[in-house]
């Protein structure tokens, strides 16, 4: 009877081992670790108690709320002076994060490309990959940010800009395109599409499972999908009265009038990142795909799926296992990469910071709220990586 | 089929030969290469016709219409092409910073020691003990020289330190410290004592949760804050612990993995022998793991090479820093672009020289661990 118990375990959950306790040595160890770090803790923030006492200096976070007098390079979001440190932290918080985001979105569809490049059969396609992953992974990505932005100041002046079929202006004030009147309307329009994508997501989640059950395809899942995304869009965009006038830009004097301008300072941190970044992905993206078995290529190949098929249905679930891991964490390093606009003057949180700091003198204050943001932003990144890990893992596998 | 006496070559029943590819020769290899549907076909047109215009471009701008001497920077102003004589006029301040005229001799003779040794370390000329012993004593070697206030070298303050110099210096102190700290950090990580355990995850994952940029302003703005005011430590080595500390940090998860690698009964049997806990680390276990981790480790190496760049941000002249300097010269400021691409040329060959290092010490590893398991 023992004997079938022992092996009824055994074939079940291993069971964990007991509990060590802590020696009395170990116990020591780690108290006396415990004091000598709490002691000069204790140090350090008497020092920086009498220093700030020294030069008659308060700590606390109600600078907050006092009145900044400082301006600020343009960018996505805008600071007058006048308003609260506060609100100058989300300006640069806003600003780091739309450029980040920008920057993921181009460097993954950049990185994916060159990476199945280098894979190419193409002698030539693979060749430039290559060249490409050397050139950008082999340099500092700061004298890349620094170069681009000395590229885009030195273009000539906007009377002799360089243009592209007098719509796409590119001069030494940036980078001009055309751009809808009324851009307002067209964000909520597409904020709305976005959301009508999430729903038609859960609608392909639903179809999958009823298929699954029932072996039934429902035919019109692609059309309805669409239609999902598309009719909001639609609806918000013909509340609004339907807006179509585009605003082009027009040289007036020595620079552009109308359309959008994209300023040498964004162009060169989201170059810089983005360029820096697609490299890496590059290296990731070809080692995932060469992670999956080329049994599995020529097994799908022999049962006729098609090569769109091929690479959707059976090597993207499998690479992506091996992709996701180390593609967050060349994420978390864009984001705070993204610092890097302090060199060239792009209003991000950390540049924002660097001037917070100069006009406030709240050194500590600033430096830790800012520190504490990039931890959060780079935490989440984590967690959600983690999260679609758990989605692309094979079920019943730990790894 | 037994004519062959004498000789054990077996006629027959091997496997049969394989049969010539169809077509092979130069030709039809580049066609299959290149032309083998008209879909790469057309993809190799337009990429070859893309690259084509891209490097005619490049060598009329770089090399035909370039100014190559021109001390005055009149030439420059009219020709059509780079002007590449911001380079032959501001070498110097790119390459040494602005250390004091006279004695930039110590920082060409810095330079010249450095890339000596890592050649013949990168060709192994040495044994290892004798490489990392002829490292400490380069380094020992370059602080003297760029300090100087002894052997009857003038004293030059860390302020006028550049340049190249300054970056290696960087360089090796970050590596030198980090690693050491980085061992420290993934044994603590694995450390059964749950202060131990939970000290080193923190500081692991707090640094690597922040930019390198917010490490080094801790360093640089803060930490004299903390330190009472007699004690003043130099802004460079404030921050160089920043950088000392980052490197760690990544380094060490790297190390854990190497750790995590090592068989447990290679400890266990150590442990059976009787060894303590730091001579089995030391002896048995660091052996092995850092071996293992060491091609992962190269690439911190080389992030931590052109991680220096960010002391250009702090106000100090490295290789970046320095040009920045250069480049403000009124009269050179219109060529950042040949400037900048200088010094992009000049990482390029540093790290590509560091990453082929690293990938022969990969093969190494793997040649060592094939003998060893046959």
């Amino acid at each position: 009877m023992s004997i079938l118990k022992k092996r009824a375990t055994a074939g079940g959950a291993v069971p964990p081992p007991p509990r060590r306790r802590l020696s009395p040595k170990a116990v020591f160890w780690q108290a006396a670790l415990l004091v000598v770090l709490a002691t000069i803790a204790t140090w350090l923030v008497m020092n920086a108690r009498a220093a700030l006492d020294a030069r008659g200096m308060t700590s606390g976070l109600g600078f907050l709320f006092d009145k900044a007098q400082f301006s600020l390079g343009e960018a996505f979001f805008h600071f007058r002076p006048g308003e609260t440190y506060l609100t100058a932290f989300a300006v640069g918080l806003g600003n780091t994060v739309m450029v980040s985001v920008v920057s993921i979105i181009t460097a993954s569809l950049l990185g994916t490309l060159v990476g199945l490049a280098r894979l190419s059969r193409n002698g030539l396609a693979s060749g430039l990959a290559q060249a490409y992953v050397y050139a950008f992974r082999n340099t500092p990505q700061l004298v890349q940010i620094v170069f681009w932005y000395s590229f885009f100041t030195l273009l000539p002046h906007a009377r002799n800009s360089w243009s592209i079929g007098e719509l796409i202006f590119a001069s030494n004030r940036g980078v001009s395109l055309p751009a809808p009147e009324n851009g307002a309307v067209f964000a909520e329009a597409a904020a709305a599409g976005f959301l009508g994508f999430l729903v038609a997501w859960g609608v392909s989640i639903l179809a999958e499972r009823r298929r699954r059950r029932t072996g039934l395809r429902w035919k019109p899942l692609r059309a309805v999908q669409i239609a999902l995304i598309l009719a909001p869009a639609l609806v918000v965009w013909a509340a609004a009265g339907a807006p179509a006038e585009w605003s082009v830009p027009v040289l007036k004097g020595f620079n552009f009038k109308g359309g959008a301008t994209l300023s040498p300072e964004f162009l060169a941190i989201y170059f810089g990142l983005s360029f820096y970044i697609a490299a890496y992905i590059a290296e990731i993206v070809r080692a995932g795909i060469g992670s999956v078995d080329f049994g599995q290529f020529e097994a799908a190949n022999t049962i006729g799926l098609s090569k769109s098929d091929i690479y959707r249905r059976i090597v993207a679930p499998q690479a992506l296992r091996v992709i996701i891991p180390p593609l967050a964490a060349q994420y978390v390093s864009l984001l705070k990469n993204s610092s890097l606009g302090v060199a060239i003057g792009y209003p991000d949180l950390f540049s924002i910071s660097n001037t917070m700091l100069t006009y406030s003198g709240r050194t500590i204050e600033v430096l830790c709220i800012m520190a504490a943001v990039y931890l959060v932003m780079a935490l989440a990144i984590g967690a959600a990586s983690n999260a679609a890990n758990r989605y692309f893992a094979i079920p019943g596998r730990t790894s | 089929m037994s004519a062959a006496i004498g000789s054990y070559a077996t006629i027959g029943n091997d496997a049969p030969r394989r049969p010539a590819p169809h077509g092979a020769g130069r030709l039809a290899q580049l066609k299959a290469r290149y032309f083998a549907t008209p879909g790469t076909s057309l993809l190799t047109i337009v990429l070859g016709l893309m690259t084509a215009w891209a490097v005619v471009s490049f060598v009329r701008w770089g090399i035909i219409d370039a100014v190559w001497y021109d001390p005055t920077a009149e030439a420059c102003k009219t020709a059509s092409g780079a002007c590449w004589a911001v380079i032959t006029e501001k070498y110097r301040v790119i390459l040494l910073g602005t250390y004091p005229y006279d004695e930039q001799w110590r920082s060409a003779l810095i330079i010249a020691i450095w890339v000596v040794w890592a050649v013949l370390t990168a060709f192994r000329l040495f044994p290892l003990r004798m490489r990392l012993a002829g490292w400490l004593a380069v380094f020992v070697v370059t602080l003297v020289l760029m300090r100087g206030g002894v052997f009857g070298l003038s004293y030059v303050g860390t302020d006028a330190w550049g340049g190249l110099p300054l970056t290696f210096l960087v360089f090796g102190g970050t590596v030198a410290f980090g690693i050491p700290l980085a061992i420290l950090l993934a044994l603590g990580r694995r450390s059964p004592f749950p202060v131990v355990r939970f000290v080193s995850i923190a500081t692991i994952e707090g640094v690597r949760g922040i930019p390198l940029l917010v490490v080094l302003f801790f360093g640089t703005l803060i930490l004299p804050l903390f330190l009472p005011p007699q004690l003043d430590v130099d802004k460079l080595v404030r921050a160089e612990i920043g950088m000392v500390i980052f490197f760690a940090a990544y380094a060490a998860e790297v190390i854990r993995g190497g750790l995590q690698a090592v068989a447990d009964g290679q400890d266990e049997a150590a442990k059976a022998l009787g060894m303590g806990y730091w001579l089995r680390m030391r002896k048995i276990v660091l052996p092995q793991a850092v071996a293992i981790a060491i091609p992962a480790l190269f690439n911190d190496i080389i992030r931590a090479f052109k991680n220096t760049t960010y002391f250009a941000i702090l106000g100090l002249f490295d290789v970046l820093g320095a040009t920045k300097v250069a480049l403000d010269d009124p009269a050179w400021v219109r060529y950042g672009l040949e400037g900048y691409l200088f010094v992009f040329l000049l990482y390029f060959l540093i790290c590509s020289g560091l990453s082929l290092y690293g990938r022969s010490l990969e093969q190494d590893h793997a040649r060592r661990t094939r003998r060893a398991e046959q």
